[in-house]
């Protein structure tokens, strides 16, 4: 029986798999490959192509090789949007590691009133980012936003936020800690979970402060998830897209807050240009790629494994 | 100078309080400006000084933005949506999981092995030629495209074939001698006995679904047809000053994700714990 069962032929298996299988193909794998087509195309998005039209004469009228490629690289608009990016993590990461960790340790504790803080810190990621966005949009208002109101509370003139080329990004910036903190705080506290309590015992034994058993047992034990953490954040980053489309409608003052989901979507639907919104979205890939790369061959330096 | 245990322990507490409510208070201003915006009329919202509590409350925000055009519908679509999509994509990956996880065929690993791979191509690269892809199927302002995408979802195919592993292959012979057939084996035992991770993947794409943005972005363009992310967005080019408006539907698109969260708070965190949600 069990033998029999075992050798169960591929008939077998096709119902199952069909589904999924039909997915990958007309979702998955066809994509892919029109789109890099098509980044190899001057295709304005306004010609009508679908899958049925004849791939002969699109090539002939629209087919434009690495061109795309190459006026991207050329382009100073190109630098400016990954810098953008940078810009953003640069900001971005250390707060976010910082913040998630000291919501991880809180959501770690055992102290009444923690399901109050559970369900409140996650109510920011279970909103959308476009609700989130529209509420930090009018939070950020210059003259009747509360933010600015509570500054002046202390005697600070806030700044103008999303309409300064300088303030623009940092308020992105705010925005997505804000959406964030609960998500990789949640993370966290999974990671926190896992450390085996004896070596805070021994640590306690031997009279180290909260401090150092923080420094030298947690820090270096919680750095799997740190990397972890910082692998997500990094590539979440690069794909940055509501919070810039809804708080900055036209990328912000002289383009402070352009992004690379936010340049393909206005050059694939707005700008008529699809050829060069899919030679960019590979471009995207591309840096990802790279990123994600570089940081899985430096966690050897710095991530420790306890086995 | 060591301190006393006693004394360390009410630092502790007192510490978690401090900074509990701390980060409690920063993540609730928003929402607290969220709810006393949607309360004001449209004067009292560019007053100045600004009203921390509205002098005159009033729901006329809400009572208006269910007369505008799209709005309550994109309610019934994002649910539609939410519950179809999530359905599609657990019953479509628990199949393929359990193909790849209990059933022998040739060629199984290297077909998992491309479904694995695809997971590396962000979204944003295929998002222009699904469009064409839908655009074929004569399928944009459809909301049955939303459910076509979910079909093929490897990150839901590989939790669950994580899953399914685990099950002792004992339960399927006893079944076998039972007389059942592949679909029962499926149906009767293999989904009753991962049902904690279909929950949990459930809920996550319940959640994903209800506040995705892109991809309705470029699929839709008829207002009937839209969701609450995509009203929202809309409104606020329309009234880009009634702030009381847009926070008014915020709060609405908001409160049925929170619900399901209060009744489902287990399965969202072990969903959000595994990681792997996009946006």
């Amino acid at each position: 029986m069990y033998k029999r069962y075992k050798t169960s032929s591929f008939l077998q298996a096709v119902p199952f798999i069909l589904p999924s299988f039909i997915g990958l193909i007309c979702f998955s794998l066809v994509p892919i490959i029109t789109s890099f087509v098509i980044s190899m195309s001057s295709w304005d998005g306004l010609t009508r192509l679908t899958l049925f039209t004849d791939i002969n004469g699109f090539f002939n009228k629209f087919f434009t090789g690495f061109d795309n490629y190459s006026e991207i690289i050329r382009s100073k608009e190109f630098w400016k949007v990954l810098r953008n990016t940078l810009y953003f993590i640069v900001l971005y990461l250390p707060l976010i590691l910082i913040s998630s960790i000291l919501v991880g340790n809180i959501l770690n504790k055992k102290y009444r009133g923690i399901g109050f803080f559970r369900v409140l810190y996650y109510i920011p990621v279970l909103t959308s980012w476009v609700a989130g966005a529209l509420i930090w949009k009018w939070v950020l208002s210059p003259e009747y936003g509360i933010i600015n109101e509570i500054l002046a509370l202390f005697g600070i003139e806030g700044p103008k936020w999303l309409q300064s080329e300088v303030w623009a990004m940092p308020a992105i910036v705010l925005a997505s800690i804000w959406k964030d903190v609960g998500y990789f705080g949640l993370i966290f506290l999974g990671g926190l979970q896992s450390i085996n309590p004896t070596y805070y015992e021994a640590a306690e034994i031997d009279g180290a402060s909260g401090w150092q058993k923080f420094r030298h047992i947690t820090l270096p034990l919680l750095s799997p998830v740190t990397f972890f953490v910082m692998i997500v954040c990094i590539i979440n980053s690069f794909q940055l897209f509501p919070q810039v489309m809804v708080m900055t409608k036209d990328a912000g003052p002289n383009g402070a807050t352009q992004v690379f989901v936010e340049r393909i979507y206005k050059y694939a639907f707005k700008y008529h240009k699809m050829g060069y919104a899919a030679a960019l979205s590979w471009v995207l890939f591309a840096i990802i790629f790279i990123f994600t790369a570089i940081q899985l061959r430096m966690q050897k330096r710095w991530v420790y494994y306890d086995d | 100078m060591m301190i006393s245990r006693r004394c360390r322990k009410f630092l502790g507490a007192v510490s978690f309080y401090i900074f509990g409510s701390l980060v409690a208070l920063v993540i609730l201003i928003p929402f607290f400006w969220m709810i006393i915006t949607s309360l004001k009329s449209k004067g009292a919202l560019l007053s100045i000084p600004v009203e921390w509590i509205p002098k005159e409350p009033s729901l006329n925000a809400y009572k208006k933005i269910f007369t505008l055009e799209g709005f309550s519908s994109s309610i019934f679509n994002s649910f539609y949506l939410a519950v179809t999509t999530s359905l599609v994509q657990i019953l479509s990956a628990a199949m393929a999981a359990y193909a790849f996880s209990k059933i022998q065929f040739k060629g199984r690993e290297s077909l998992f092995k491309i479904y694995l791979a695809t997971m590396m191509i962000p979204f944003q690269v295929v998002f222009i030629p699904l469009f064409i892809v839908m655009t074929s199927l004569k399928l944009t302002n459809n909301l049955s495209a939303f459910m076509l995408l979910q079909l093929f979802n490897p990150f839901a195919i590989f939790m669950l074939r994580q899953k399914m592993m685990t099950i002792s292959d004992s339960f399927i012979e006893a079944a076998i001698i039972d007389g059942a057939n592949q679909f029962q084996i499926f149906w009767k035992v293999i989904l009753p006995l991962s049902s904690g991770i279909l929950a949990t993947l459930g809920v996550m794409a319940f959640m994903g679904s209800w506040n995705d943005y892109l991809f309705p972005l470029v699929m839709l363009s008829d207002k009937k047809k839209f969701t609450l992310p995509l009203i929202l967005s809309a409104l606020q080019g329309q009234y880009t000053n009634d702030y009381n408006l847009l926070m008014a539907g915020s709060l609405i698109s908001i409160l049925p994700i929170l619900i399901v969260y209060m009744f489902a708070q287990k399965y969202f965190r072990s969903g959000l714990q595994i990681g792997g949600v996009k946006g």
